[in-house]
């Protein structure tokens, strides 16, 4: 290895000239972590294949079966949904990149050098999340909307197939795009919380998947409400053109709650890492 | 100049760092000397604003560091080798920090041929030994070009040409009029390496100050002396105050007095001796001597006696 042995003094004074530090340089460093791992581009690129080829199968699926449906089934079918059903594992990886982003900080101990070169640990986590928002909130889009064109041009005549324009439609693929960088940004709070991957991994899958599944084997009179609140559900709503009556909130009132929980997470993951020892 | 005032800090059971004042000046190395367990990397991660001190601050030319705007320009600092993402690279590693300080591309470039890992730069970190690592972490606190620098350990996992270098390096910085603040848990290393030195066991000041008065105070003198009549002798030094030690070999170690008052002593009770050479204890020594009683963890020799090196 070449090395100098004996002048610790060769130096150049090559910060002489440099700008004063914004909060670009922030944002700039936390898009730079993100992307040199390899976790963050094998997680996306899964998220890619699972999603866009949930959405193929399903429609390709249907199609082949549509002559054996009954006509309730039929005139039911919203193949918008159909079609973003896939979103709900982009659902899942999304959490796992969101918890990933700031645990392997923990997990390595890049958190002290992170820390060290910005001290005011709130703008550390806000330009992460921002990062890691706008990220997620490109890639959600892009699955949502490949998705949806995806399935709907498998969907050939006689069986009916959706396009943006008609009603819901829009908001039903740009919704289920931007429920994916919320539950994202929920992970990350979490993982700000809790610190450890597993430990944020497995609280945030309880909260998608494993709280809805032991809630719907209790007595609807007692889950009903309560699952209107989880995710799951939420994004369901999203997701469909057609209306999921009183068992859900309306889009956008349940998006509004997903943002609260994100906010809420990412709070008291802030206000933690301000306080505790890094 | 690195300034620690009154810094307590209490883990849920124990106290690791006591009270602790002292200053780490300007334009010299300053060595951090404790056992291990004795709170070194504590008040470090409290000087870097990592962990929160309980009581008291520390502040780095008087500013405490979170108060500052751009840290790394100000202040650089290896705390643990290797706390890096492994599927990072070098390169990576410090252009993220550089971004986030407003520190231009090419000095990263810089660094990292100062340290001697350009052959290695877009390697990924899980690949690289502890020396590199710590090439690395040192890389990193070099990036700003900082006025005040704190090594935690440096040359750990270092082979011999590593440990010179980090040595020129550290005495460099230092005459470049920058402050510059070691630790070790190696008195022989900062023997080595430091101008000044501020000692501590179990989390509270032991003894601050140059290393030269630290030698003349703490590396004590004694007379070793061999005698055909050791016990008659041993009696009449004492008679004069002496604090004598039995060697395994049957001679004596003398303190207390000097060879001039032995050799009269010896001559006026007609007591040959074969040896009368003062001796002066090495700053290792002087080192187990001073922090013996607040060694957090004693080694064993396997017959149960603590072992002498840094028992009681």
């Amino acid at each position: 290895m070449a090395m100098n042995t004996s002048s610790a003094t060769v130096w150049s004074s090559t910060l002489a000239t440099t700008r004063p530090q914004r909060t670009s340089g922030l944002v700039r460093a936390e898009w730079t972590k993100m992307r040199t791992v390899r976790s963050t581009v094998w997680t996306l690129l899964a998220m890619a294949v699972i999603t866009l080829g949930i959405a193929a199968l399903a429609a390709s699926t249907i199609a082949s079966r549509w002559n054996t449906f009954s006509v309730v089934r039929r005139l039911t079918f919203d193949p918008t949904s159909m079609s973003l059903r896939g979103l709900l594992f982009s659902q899942l990886i999304i959490g796992v990149l969101g918890v990933l982003v700031m645990s392997a900080e923990y997990g390595t101990g890049t958190i002290r050098a992170t820390l060290a070169a910005e001290p005011r640990r709130a703008r550390v986590l806000i330009a992460k999340s921002a990062v890691f928002f706008v990220l997620a909130a490109v890639v959600g889009e892009v699955l949502a909307f490949g998705g949806f064109l995806i399935g709907q041009s498998l969907l050939t005549s006689p069986v009916p197939h959706a396009t943006l324009t008609q009603p819901g439609v829009l908001r039903a693929v740009t919704g289920g795009g931007l429920v994916i960088a919320v539950l994202g940004l929920f992970a990350l709070g979490l993982a700000t919380i809790i610190r450890h991957s597993a430990g944020a991994i497995t609280a945030y899958v309880g909260v998608l998947l494993v709280v809805p599944i032991i809630l719907q084997t209790l007595p609807s009179s007692f889950s009903q409400p309560i699952l209107k609140f989880m995710p799951f559900t939420i994004s369901n709503a999203m997701t469909s053109v057609a209306s999921q009556g009183s068992s859900a909130f309306s889009p956008w009132v349940g998006f509004a709650i997903l943002v609260g929980y994100a906010i809420v997470s990412l709070a008291i993951g802030g206000w933690l890492l301000a306080k505790r020892d890094a | 100049m690195i300034d620690v005032r009154g810094v307590t800090k209490r883990f849920k059971d124990n106290v690791a760092v006591d009270d602790l004042n002292f200053e780490v000046p300007t334009g010299v190395v300053t060595g951090f000397l404790g056992p291990n367990g004795s709170g070194k990397s504590t008040t470090m991660r409290i000087i870097m604003g990592l962990d929160h001190a309980d009581q008291g601050e520390a502040v780095i030319n008087g500013t405490p560091y979170s108060k500052l705007a751009q840290p790394l320009r100000e202040v650089g600092a290896l705390l643990e080798a290797k706390a890096i993402h492994p599927g990072r690279t070098a390169f990576n590693h410090l252009w993220f920090l550089a971004q986030s300080n407003g520190i231009p591309r090419r000095r990263v470039h810089d660094v990292i041929e100062l340290v001697g890992l350009d052959q290695v730069a877009n390697r990924r970190v899980g690949k690289f030994s502890l020396g590199m690592g710590q090439r690395l972490g040192i890389a990193a606190a070099l990036l700003g070009d900082p006025g005040t620098l704190l090594f935690d350990e440096p040359i750990n996992g270092l082979d011999p040409e590593g440990i010179l270098w980090v040595r020129n390096l550290l005495k460099g910085l230092a005459s470049e009029g920058r402050t510059v603040f070691v630790s070790s848990h190696l008195m022989s290393e900062m023997a080595l390496t430091a101008d000044h030195l501020v000692v501590i066991g179990r989390g509270r000041l032991i003894s601050t100050g140059s290393v030269g008065d630290f030698i003349a105070t703490n590396a004590g003198q004694y007379v070793r002396v061999r005698t055909p009549r050791p016990d008659e002798l041993e009696g009449l030094l004492e008679a004069q105050g002496a604090q004598i030690r039995r060697e395994g070999d049957g001679s004596l170690s003398v303190s207390n007095l000097s060879a001039e008052q032995i050799g009269i002593t010896s001559g006026n009770a007609g007591i040959f001796l074969y040896e009368l050479s003062p001796q002066s204890a090495s700053l290792e020594d002087a080192f187990m001597e001073m922090t013996r009683d607040s060694v957090e963890y004693h080694g064993h020799r396997l017959d149960g006696a603590t072992a002498t090196t840094n028992g009681k």
